[in-house]
């Protein structure tokens, strides 16, 4: 009786044996070689130094700048566009941020802005979510941001506005028709897994730097959403509500404006909350492309560590997203307000925005009450007592963290001689995915070797496989305990759910108060920028587990730690591969704001690329090498994932 | 009487190359598995025919993918057929173009769905009226009409409420009354109740039956329950794997099964409620006193129990005055006792 399974069981552990082996050996070899041949052929290359890739880039760089007003594609073309919307921003601007038409200031000064948020929040998302917005903008003007904030969200409105011209309505094509769907889908892959600092600089390229290009970066950020969200729900609006319309003899017409978009309308208005985050979080970044707003004011007091000033104007991007948030969450929900209610409260704003146009107290935030600097000297204070009395602490996690996984890691990475380099990842390629991962690795590694940027390239390797492992780890340990405790959930999820509306730039003023400008302070913003997403997916495939199995696994006396290992976590492998490839995505998107607070390597070269025309060409290969980075890891991830859940 | 739908060789294929499949006469005759082995095309409809009387309750039974949800949506043209006829009141409505069929729809026919179909973001009079409003009827007279079929099925004080607050039965009603609101001569039900408690169905299934009575429509009743099709139905199509088995009456079905599987399937059934006196009747025997009481060949068997039993002489089944047969206790006791 026991002999029957024993022979069939007996080769099966072989086997996985045998590829371990393989893969030990693998390693082995390369530890071996890396002695042998350390720092031979790491293809290093100086901060300012450049390939003729990169010079040619510059040349084509200048050409295209030097053409701008002659070249025909871009008189009738780019410079069109460019100018349409940088018309619409400008307007906006004068509306509520910027002085114009011959004025000192805006057309609609805070007291109009104040009262016509508080208005449109009374009308979409209730009174409460009224207080909270007219709360939150009061506050802005306390910090001392007013305009910041104002230009932020002019820029923001304007990418909204233009992305949801564009995205609702090809959301709807895409719900209706599945051609337009299957076309579209891989687009918005790409549009989403693409870094988005990465395609700052091509941008720059066509429509200059300014708001044009900031808003075009957004909307390529923000309108994937849209466009998913309105198609998804369009698709889910049960089959027989759409045959029972058809049946009664609806036209086409009738039954989308009829049945369709009424039945989707909470579902689309999630959507236009998920584009107007994205925007908010865009527009920050932008202004490394010199987009006005409270994105520059981080950047700039990042660039000259000053803690207090970027954590006010983190502070004031919070606010904004918070309030945005809680307004566009609100308005899924029906509401009717009573008609005295809304007239009034028009009224009120009428009367504020008449003052605000006409006297300059309600024009100009005044200045006598402001606690902008308190927050700056706060903040300062609180940074410097930490870095004073909690070294310990702080710097102990920082070294183990950076002699322990980043140095050893980095060493064996970029101090090896990049073919042996790219031999070992192929051999691992083909280990994991068969010949058609080792020829997508070994063409994404020739990408690297040609964009001039290999060392700088294996660094931010290491850098981005240290955070994902943290990641996994945070993943691990936090989503087995969302997914098994309701409580916990409960407690957990507002938390991550906030993180992940934060734009990106936020993350790093605590940290960089925290751990000073290093590659560990970028390592660990990305992790915290990608934690919320891996801890929910793993979260949730452990809540997805058959509860049956649960039970039964308990009943045959398994202890907690057993269910977890033996039951949890291997049914919800899916769930964990899914969460590495998107923490990875999700770190590597971070890269490039990690090039801000010392993470060098391929960050930091997009960063000097923005700033310097004559790092301009290398900026845009590294642009390149971070995509090519983030193709090659999403497709060996996909690859382990689909042999793990066979 | 003409009927009022008449199909023909009705044919509907799934997949690729379905105008070829119904082109070939050999692909057509293979099984539904050899056809899927064979081109990878599902012939959910195979050569269906059938009439439907004017004023008749026209139940169309068989298991889970039998085709009938794919049969009910050929006649409404919510799934385009591959090949066949339906003649709707002398028009085939396979060669209406889409204005054509619009207005079929609107005027002519309606749909109750088996998951109601509702719009949840309208209340029900809205709901009710939302067929009305398509075509462009005044809101006003779209009130009126709304309010008249609420209160025919029932919903009388349930207008503004949404669907969501009403219990699946209540939903199913707005269901009827939206396609009732349109006046159609035609009513197609596809499995209206499966979703529903087995109260609440019995309940529905009388409203339907009343309705029938008061509103006089043909109505074609697609469902996978026996009883139901015995209860309802004037007469019953039987299908399976996408053809007919067998078309006929409750009691031509359990008397007269056309083959196995509907003897299977009426094996079940309480014989003595279907079944009338001309099923079990025999011819009389030289040694039968023929001077017992009458009866006529449509009686209920189980209605005839007590006066079988307590005549000592076999009950004479006569139709016009002419002896048919004659039905003594033997026979009423083989039916009662075969239920056992």
């Amino acid at each position: 009786m026991v002999a029957v399974p024993a022979p069939r069981q007996v080769p099966l552990f072989f086997d996985r044996y045998k590829r371990l082996v393989i893969v030990g050996g693998i390693v082995l070899a390369w530890l071996v070689l890396w002695l042998v041949f350390r720092n031979f052929g790491t293809l290093p290359l100086d901060a300012s130094e450049l390939t003729p890739l990169h010079r040619w880039v510059n040349s084509v760089n200048d050409a295209i700048g030097a053409s701008r007003n002659s070249n025909p594609v871009f008189l009738y073309f780019f410079n069109e566009i460019r100018l349409v919307i940088d018309e619409f921003v400008t307007f906006i601007q004068a509306l509520i941020a910027q002085p114009s038409f011959g004025r000192p200031v805006p057309m609609i000064g805070w007291l109009g802005v104040v009262g016509i948020a508080g208005f449109v929040s009374l009308a979409v998302a209730g009174w409460r979510v009224a207080l909270l917005a007219i709360a939150g903008f009061v506050f802005l003007g306390l910090q001392g941001l007013w305009q910041e904030s104002m230009d932020t969200l002019s820029l923001t409105l304007a990418a909204v506005v233009i992305s949801l011209l564009i995205g609702i309505p090809l959301g709807i094509w895409a719900g209706l028709s599945d051609r337009a769907n299957r076309v579209l889908t891989p687009v918005l892959d790409f549009m989403q897994t693409m870094p988005t600092f990465v395609y700052l600089a091509p941008l720059t390229l066509f429509f200059l730097i300014g708001p044009a290009s900031a808003t075009i970066a957004t909307l390529i950020y923000a309108a994937p959403p849209a466009i998913r969200i309105t198609a998804h729900a369009i698709r889910s609006v049960p089959r027989t509500t759409v045959e029972a319309s058809e049946s009664l003899g609806a036209t086409r017409q009738q039954t989308l404006v009829k049945v369709l978009l009424p039945s989707s309308r909470k579902t689309i208005v999630l959507g236009i909350n998920q584009t107007i985050m994205a925007a908010l979080s865009m527009v920050t970044i932008a202004a490394l492309i010199d987009a006005p707003g409270l994105g520059k004011t981080v950047v700039k007091a990042l660039q000259t560590l000053d803690v207090g000033t970027a954590f006010n104007a983190g502070l004031a991007i919070v606010v904004l997203a918070i309030v945005l948030d809680r307004v566009t969450t609100a308005a899924t929900e029906r509401r009717s307000l009573p008609r005295w209610a809304l007239f009034s409260g028009l009224g009120v704003t009428g009367v504020s925005v008449y003052f605000s146009y006409t006297y300059l107290w309600a024009a100009e935030f005044p200045t006598d009450v402001e606690i902008g600097s308190s927050i700056r000297q706060g903040a300062t204070a609180v940074t410097e007592w930490v870095q004073d009395s909690l070294p310990v602490i702080t710097g102990g996690f920082k070294d183990f963290v950076t002699f322990a996984l980043i140095n050893p890691l980095q060493a064996l990475l970029a101090e090896s001689p990049w073919f042996l380099v790219a031999l070992v990842i192929v051999a691992l390629s083909f280990m994991i995915g068969g010949l058609k991962s080792a020829v997508v690795s070994a063409v994404c590694l020739g990408l690297l070797v040609a964009t001039g940027l290999w060392q700088d390239s294996m660094i931010t390797l290491a850098s981005t496989l240290v955070a994902t492992i943290m990641v996994m780890v945070l993943g691990v340990v936090v989503g087995v305990w969302m997914g098994r405790s309701r409580r916990a959930d409960r407690a957990i999820r507002p938390i991550l759910d906030a993180a992940q509306v934060m734009p990106a730039f936020v993350y790093l003023v605590p940290f960089l108060a925290l751990f000073a400008a290093s590659r560990f302070t970028a390592i660990i913003a990305a992790v915290v920028f990608a934690a919320p997403v891996a801890i929910k997916i793993i979260a949730d495939g452990v809540r997805a587990v058959s509860p049956a199995t649960v039970e039964a696994s308990t009943a045959l006396g398994s202890s907690s730690w057993q269910t977890i290992v033996k039951v949890q976590l291997p049914m919800a492998r899916g769930a964990l591969t899914l969460a590495a490839n998107q923490g990875l995505i999700y770190v590597l998107s971070m890269v490039v704001v990690g090039g801000l607070v010392g993470a060098g390597a391929l960050g930091y070269d997009v960063v000097a690329g923005f700033s310097q025309g004559q790092l301009y060409g290398k900026g845009l290969a590294a642009g390149v090498a971070i995509v090519v980075l983030g193709v090659m890891l999403d497709r060996l991830t996909q690859a382990a994932a689909k042999r793990w859940t066979n | 009487m003409d009927p009022v739908i008449s199909v023909r060789d009705l044919w509907k294929v799934f997949g690729p190359n379905a105008s070829q499949v119904v082109a070939s006469d050999e692909l057509k005759s293979l099984s539904r598995q050899e056809l899927m082995d064979r081109t990878g095309a599902v012939a959910a409809v195979r050569g269906v025919d059938f009439d439907v009387a004017p004023g008749e309750m026209f139940v169309v039974m068989g298991l889970s993918g039998s085709g009938k949800s794919t049969l009910v949506r050929c006649l409404t043209r919510l799934v385009e057929p591959t090949a066949g006829t339906i003649m709707f009141e002398g028009e085939n409505i396979l060669e209406a173009d889409a204005k054509r069929l619009r207005d079929l729809r609107r005027n002519k026919f309606s749909m109750v769905f088996q998951h109601f179909g509702l719009l949840p973001h309208r209340t029900v009079a809205d709901n009710v009226g939302y067929g009305l409003e398509i075509r462009g009827v005044p809101r006003a007279k779209r009130g009126e009409r709304s309010q008249e079929v609420i209160d025919l099925v029932g919903l009388t004080g349930n207008e503004k409420s949404y669907p969501d607050q009403l219990s699946g039965g209540m939903q199913q009603r707005v269901g009827l009354a939206r396609a009732l609101a349109g006046d159609p001569d035609v009513l197609f039900f596809d499995e209206p109740f499966s979703a529903l408690d087995p109260l609440i169905r019995r309940d529905m299934q009388s409203e339907v039956i009343r309705l029938h009575r008061e509103v006089g429509k043909t109505m074609v009743f697609i469902t996978h329950d026996l009883s139901e099709a015995l209860k309802l139905g004037d007469r019953i199509l039987i299908m399976r794997d996408g053809q007919v088995v067998q078309v006929g009456t409750g009691d031509e079905l359990v008397g007269a099964p056309a083959d196995d599987y509907v003897r299977d399937f009426v094996k079940d059934v309480p014989r003595s409620n279907v079944l009338t006196l001309k099923w079990i009747m025999r011819p009389p025997r030289p040694d039968d006193e023929l001077d017992g009481p009458e009866l006529g060949p449509e009686t209920v068997v189980r209605e005839a129990v007590r006066s079988v039993l307590s005549a000592d002489k076999p009950v004479k089944v006569v139709q016009d005055g002419e002896l048919l047969g004659v039905v003594a206790d033997e026979e009423i006791l083989g039916v009662v006792a075969g239920e056992a």
